[in-house]
């Protein structure tokens, strides 16, 4: 993560949008700066400064290099300046100059921390190193240009040579922190009818790429308006060049670029031959690309470039109906001038969408309501509904402050809370909300609690929705209901999530939040009856009939768990599971033992272990894949969604949207006093490296049958047998959130939840695929095992996998001392939240037990005694352990 | 290579245990002593050519008993961490007293005067060993900001001159036995920005590590520096130094200050620090915020587990820290720093 600051911070994070560094305030690159610069005309060319701020640049390019000009001087001057106008201040410099001592006189003005564009190995390593060092000292990021004493890098190998070698010496002599290094790999001009330049773009993005994924932390950067430079005076062909070159360039990782914002098309409106011939020319596909680009610039010269496209049956109809055709079936390509000509019609903007685009939706939403749109297609209406509002905000704005009113139906705020970072049903939500004519305000995930509360007093919601997916989530949803009441907020609160439930809303949250009400909401589809009532006028009534239906919950859940009989834990652990060890085979030797690694694996492997069933869960359709295609109601919708999904898991695996991360262990363990499983050092068996600590199911059970513990599965250290015990960390989501990023600025929600659904799929898979491969070969205990993906997802084979947080092994608190075993951070670069959520969303990881006899269940409640007792062996504060398991307990 | 002292690896521990208690206001206490002009210039300026009464940092060569008895006081209060009475004293600050020559030995003695008193209590309560930070204003000029309003690009004073004076300072602080440099009331970033840099040249020539504080200053309830800056920006402007805490002194009071301390501990990688005023000054420019109000105020602070070091500022006397030092026990300190020196000392 690199940060910058001027006045305020700017954060680039790994998958961060592009970063625009402005460029009119250098010398080199606009005219117009360098006459006022010469003029002295100071007060103008601050000017240009601000223009450039207002005009969305992120980072501030200043450059001075100018033969005629004393370049520090000027520098500083102009540095000062700035300083002076908090609205240009604001964001980042860049100081931008090949002379070091004029680098170094701006960045003593900048009380911000500053980019410095650039240092090189040119003059060799010591002179590299001894800059290095000094910017570290003065306290700013830092672009390296790929040159060194031979020259400037000019072919692919060159490229990843030196930048390879730069950040080597910067990470390792200079300690400079990666995150703060940027790369210039060198964006050099192509189509210039020399051989040597045809793959100019081309090995720029290789090297991109290739930075982004060998160099960890390190960001790239280019100027973008060089590859054009063959086409000067054809501004035509100029902006496609540098559309397309940045398509390609953020594709392979660019992370920021200075570019001139009024030199850019969309590189979706770059018209189809041209795009294909501007593509010919960056990725070098054919030999007479520049002739082909020529003569079509040729050909283009003077003339606008027009599409005719030919009109489709419905766009004759009338504009309200056009905008409900569109909305239902998810077309956006005529949105915009269609939702525009709504727009002159009507006396306000605000009724364009009370009007055609209200009646649209609703049709959507009678067709969803009778099953005869299924959510994907809603999602995808909802994008266009979402395009057009967006499309209509500023007018609306305008007018709103004309009239000074607020008409939406309500305003709801939603977030994932604090510690989880699962978000595709809350998506869904807001989603289905905002065609319902609701104001959302996602506030995204991980929000702690009083941000929630900041921004709904801000904004005055009228209701708050939390969401969230592991069971440490249900705690801080208290925490939150807590929080509301400490403050005074007196708005109703939704409750939703898979871990969520009625029974946990009605027993562990209403009674911390009197002031309103606290809401169960089961699916998305239940979020606007629920809405709907809590905002009409006999809202009282509504609340009146959930409190008395929570009341009746309270009452049978205490009832039930008053008959439900428990065990101590001494009587559980007599009653566990017990395999007469003497008369198993012995445990077999694994192959491997320690910890094992796979790097970027095959996507299109993975891909074919995928269980579709729960995909299609996740949009609501439920029924067993494949029949579920031919299932009478949802088997069209279904085939669609499959298919969609189809096309983006080929296009994320050919593209490598994703990459996909595993660590696997296997270590020597014995099970000690019941509940605990010593792992032992490879190496040096004597030696206890970890305990994982088992959570023992404690609930009366039927004559016969076992209180189970996973530690029942593994052999007592006093049988004196051998046995062992697997780990697993995998992750299918590294790399997502780029992707992400690109869909949320489309404002296209439907491809975020289909690449976030088949991420987790990914992952699922990915774990699927690595536990046979641990079973056949690296533990190897079933060497011959040969299952079809449909035997595996029926789980046929011997042994389990459960996974922390899950029912056999409710405990989260597991987490980190199986990552540490695995050292899945540094390998697998999946991290654990503060309730140990594991980011990316799209990872999974567990034990593995080999036994025959290993099988999966639930632990269920726990009585206080088991609290205690994992608190001691966990040396956590009986209140902490309490915290963590408050799920399970039964008291 | 830098060394590492013992001394240096205590104040970690320490901090990794407690919370830290800083002492109070330096210049609150020196006033109750209704000095006049004489006792300001001693033996050794009473020729000198300028007014010196004001210049309470010159009271360490002049009057060193009363700078003595006001450590030993804040030290008797409970504080943990005493701050030389060094603030003005550099050789910008001191140009307005013509005092340029003497600030090499302002800070020496200081360093010595603060030093002794800590070692004393040391002495007698070995297990609540006692600092020293050595204080190091803002200097009276900015180099990010014009004092002309007609000329936005001039400047009063620039980066170099500024770490010039900044390393006089202090390597007379570490020479006279700091235990620590406190960077602190940074109204401009670009002036810490030049301390610190000064500082590093220091401890590299000196082959020293010695843990640095940095604490800005919220202006008003716009939420940023005087220069203009946000916490967060604040932060991000000079994490690149391996600060032992970075916080929040003066201007406000607690209360006011509460939502920038909590970006510092939600953000900051390194220990988090506040020493606020007696609350805001009421009609007559006085604090008037009683210790009990103090740490009602600073309370809430800690209960949130938002500090590691607590202290006071502007019109604080050894009350208000004997307040604040009773009410530390009952919390734990924050913890989560990710600085890099602090992860090594704690591990």
């Amino acid at each position: 993560m690199l940060k910058l600051s001027g006045l305020e911070t700017l954060v680039i994070r790994p998958k961060s949008n592009f970063i625009n560094v402005g460029e009119r305030t250098n010398v080199t690159g606009s005219r117009r700066f360098l006459r006022l610069i010469q003029e002295d005309n100071y007060e103008e060319a601050v000017e240009i400064a601000l223009e450039q701020v207002r005009g969305g640049a992120q980072i501030l390019d200043v450059n001075m290099d100018e033969g005629m000009l004393d370049g520090e001087k000027a520098m500083v001057r102009f540095l000062n300046l700035i300083a002076a106008e908090p609205e240009i201040a604001r964001v980042p410099v860049m100081i931008d100059s090949s002379k070091w001592s004029i680098i170094e006189a701006g960045l003593k003005c900048v009380q911000g921390k500053a980019v410095v564009n650039s240092i090189s190995l040119k003059g060799g390593e010591e002179e590299f190193i001894a800059q290095a060092d000094r910017l570290r000292r003065y306290g700013a990021a830092v672009v390296v240009m790929a040159f060194d004493e031979k020259g400037q890098a000019d072919n692919y190998e060159r490229r990843i040579e030196i930048c390879q070698r730069s950040y080597d010496l910067l990470t390792n002599k200079v300690g400079f922190p990666p995150e703060d290094i940027i790369f210039d790999p060198n964006i050099f001009p192509v189509a210039t009818g020399m051989e040597e330049h045809r793959s100019n773009a081309l090995d720029f993005f290789k090297a991109t790429s290739w930075i982004k994924s060998q160099l960890p932390g390190a960001k790239v950067s280019g100027g973008v308006s060089n590859v054009s430079f063959s086409f000067r005076g054809n501004q035509l062909v100029r902006e496609a060049m540098h559309s397309a070159f940045l398509y390609h360039g953020i594709k392979a990782g660019m992370d920021m670029g200075i570019v001139n914002p009024t030199m850019l098309g969309v590189y979706d409106e770059i018209e189809a031959e041209l795009l294909e011939r501007v593509e010919d020319v960056l990725l070098d596909r054919r030999d007479d690309s520049t002739e082909r680009l020529l003569e079509f610039a040729e050909r283009l010269k003077g003339q606008s470039n027009k599409t005719a496209e030919k009109e489709e049956e419905w766009r004759g109809l009338p504009v309200g109906q056009r905008l409900s055709h569109a909305l239902v079936k998810g077309i956006d390509r005529y949105i915009e001038s269609d939702t525009e000509e709504a727009r002159l019609q009507h006396d306000r903007p605000l009724q364009v969408i009370e009007g055609p685009l209200m009646d649209g939706m609703n049709v959507v939403g009678d067709l969803f309501g009778s099953g005869k749109m299924f959510l994907p297609q809603v999602v995808k209406s909802a994008r266009v509904m979402k395009k057009a509002v967006a499309y209509l905000l500023p007018y609306i704005e305008a007018d709103k402050a004309k009239y000074q009113d607020h008409s939406a139906a309500g305003k709801i705020l939603l977030a994932t809370v604090k510690g989880d970072v699962h978000d595709i049903g809350k998506n869904i939500v807001g989603v289905v909300l905002a065609c319902n004519n609701y104001q959302v305000i996602d506030l995204g995930v991980m929000v702690p609690a009083e941000k929630i509360i900041e921004r709904a007093l801000e904004e005055k919601v009228d209701i708050i929705g939390l969401s969230g997916l592991i069971t440490p989530s249900l705690e801080e949803m208290v925490n939150v209901a807590r929080e509301m009441e400490r403050v005074g907020l007196e708005i109703p609160l939704l409750i939703g999530g898979a871990t969520t439930s009625r029974v946990h809303t009605a027993v562990k949250i209403e009674k911390h939040y009197s002031r309103s009400q606290a809401v169960h909401v089961l699916d998305a589809s239940r979020s606007v009856t629920v809405v709907e009532r809590l905002l009409s006028k006999d809202r009282g009534d509504y609340i009146g009939e959930i409190r008395k239906e929570y009341e009746k919950i309270r009452f049978h859940h205490a009832n039930k768990e008053g008959r439900k009989q428990y065990l101590s834990l001494d009587e559980a652990r007599k009653n566990r599971y017990k395999i007469e060890w003497e008369k198993e085979p012995p445990a077999m030797e694994p192959k491997h033992l320690g910890i094992y690694t796979f790097d970027d694996y095959s996507l299109r492997e993975i891909a074919a272990y995928i269980d579709w069933t729960p995909f299609f869960q996740t949009w609501d359709l439920h029924g067993r894949f494949p029949r579920i295609l031919d299932d009478e109601v949802v088997g069209t919708e279904a085939r669609k969604l499959y298919k969609e999904a189809g096309e983006m898991l080929k296009e994320l695996i050919t593209n490598k949207w994703l990459k996909a991360k595993a660590v696997v262990g296997v270590w020597p363990a014995n099970t000690v006093d019941h509940d605990s499983i010593e792992v032992y050092d490879p190496q040096n068996p004597e030696r206890v490296v970890h305990r994982f600590e088992c959570m023992r199911q404690q609930s009366k059970k039927a004559a016969g049958q076992p209180n189970y513990c996973l530690s029942d599965f593994v052999a007592p250290k006093a049988s004196g047998r051998r046995d062992y015990i697997g780990g697993f960390a995998v992750t299918a989501g590294l790399g997502i959130e780029q992707h992400l990023e690109r869909y949320r600025a489309a404002h296209d929600d439907y491809s975020i939840i289909m690449l976030k659904a088949l991420a987790d799929r990914l992952a699922e898979a990915y774990a699927e695929l690595m536990h046979e491969k641990v079973r056949k070969d690296i533990w190897g205990y079933a060497p011959s095992e040969n299952l079809s993906n449909d035997e595996l997802i029926a789980e046929k084979y011997k042994g389990i996998r459960p996974a922390p947080g899950y029912p056999a092994c409710p405990d989260h608190t597991e987490k980190p001392g199986l990552f540490g075993m695995l050292e899945a951070e540094k390998q697998t670069g999946i991290s654990l939240t503060e309730t140990y959520a594991m980011q990316p969303a799209a990872s999974v990881s567990g034990l593995y037990y080999a036994s025959a006899h290993s099988r999966y269940f639930g632990v269920g409640r726990i009585g206080k005694d088991q609290v205690e007792s994992m608190a001691a062996r966990k040396q956590m504060p009986f209140e902490e352990m309490e915290r963590w398991l408050a799920s399970n307990l039964n008291y | 290579m830098r060394t590492l002292r013992p001394d240096t690896e205590l104040i970690y521990r320490c901090l990794n245990e407690r919370i830290l208690v800083l002492d109070g206001a330096m210049g609150t206490m020196i006033q109750q002593h209704a000095l006049d002009e004489s006792d300001f210039r001693g033996e050794r300026f009473r020729q000198h050519s300028l007014p010196l009464k004001g210049n309470n940092d010159l009271l360490s060569l002049t009057r060193p008993d009363i700078i003595s008895s006001i450590h030993e006081a804040y030290f008797d209060a409970g504080a943990d961490i005493a701050e030389t009475n060094t603030f003005s004293s550099t050789s910008i600050a001191q140009a307005d007293y013509g005092l340029e020559s003497a600030v090499y030995d302002m800070n020496l003695a200081s360093a010595k005067l603060a030093r002794e008193a800590a070692d004393a209590f040391t002495a007698r309560q070995p297990d609540k060993p006692r600092f020293v930070a050595g204080s190091i204003g803002p200097t009276n000029r900015t180099a990010s900001m014009s004092p002309d309003v007609n000329d936005p690009g001039y400047r009063a004073v620039d980066f170099d001159t500024l770490r010039e004076a900044y390393a006089e300072q202090a390597r007379a602080l570490i020479e006279g036995g700091v235990h620590m440099l406190l960077v602190e009331t940074v109204f401009d970033t670009l002036n810490a920005k030049a301390a610190l840099f000064a500082i590093q040249e220091v401890l590299d020539e000196m082959e020293l590590e010695i843990p640095i504080m940095v604490s800005g200053t919220i202006t008003d309830a716009s939420g940023r520096t005087l220069s203009g800056q946000t916490t967060e920006a604040f932060l991000v402007s000079i994490e690149h130094v391996d600060l032992l805490s970075i916080g929040l002194n003066c201007a406000l009071g607690a209360a006011q200050l509460r939502p920038y301390i909590k970006v510092l501990a939600e953000q900051a990688p390194f220990a988090v620090s506040a020493h606020p005023n007696a609350g805001l000054p009421n009609e007559f420019g006085e604090y008037d915020q009683s210790p009990e109000e103090m740490a009602e105020a600073l309370e809430d602070f800690l209960k949130e587990g938002f500090l590691n070091i607590v202290g006071g500022c502007c019109g604080t006397s050894p009350a208000h820290i004997k307040r604040i030092a009773e009410l530390c026990q009952k919390y734990e300190p924050r913890k989560h720093f990710a600085g890099r020196l602090t992860q090594k000392m704690l591990k």
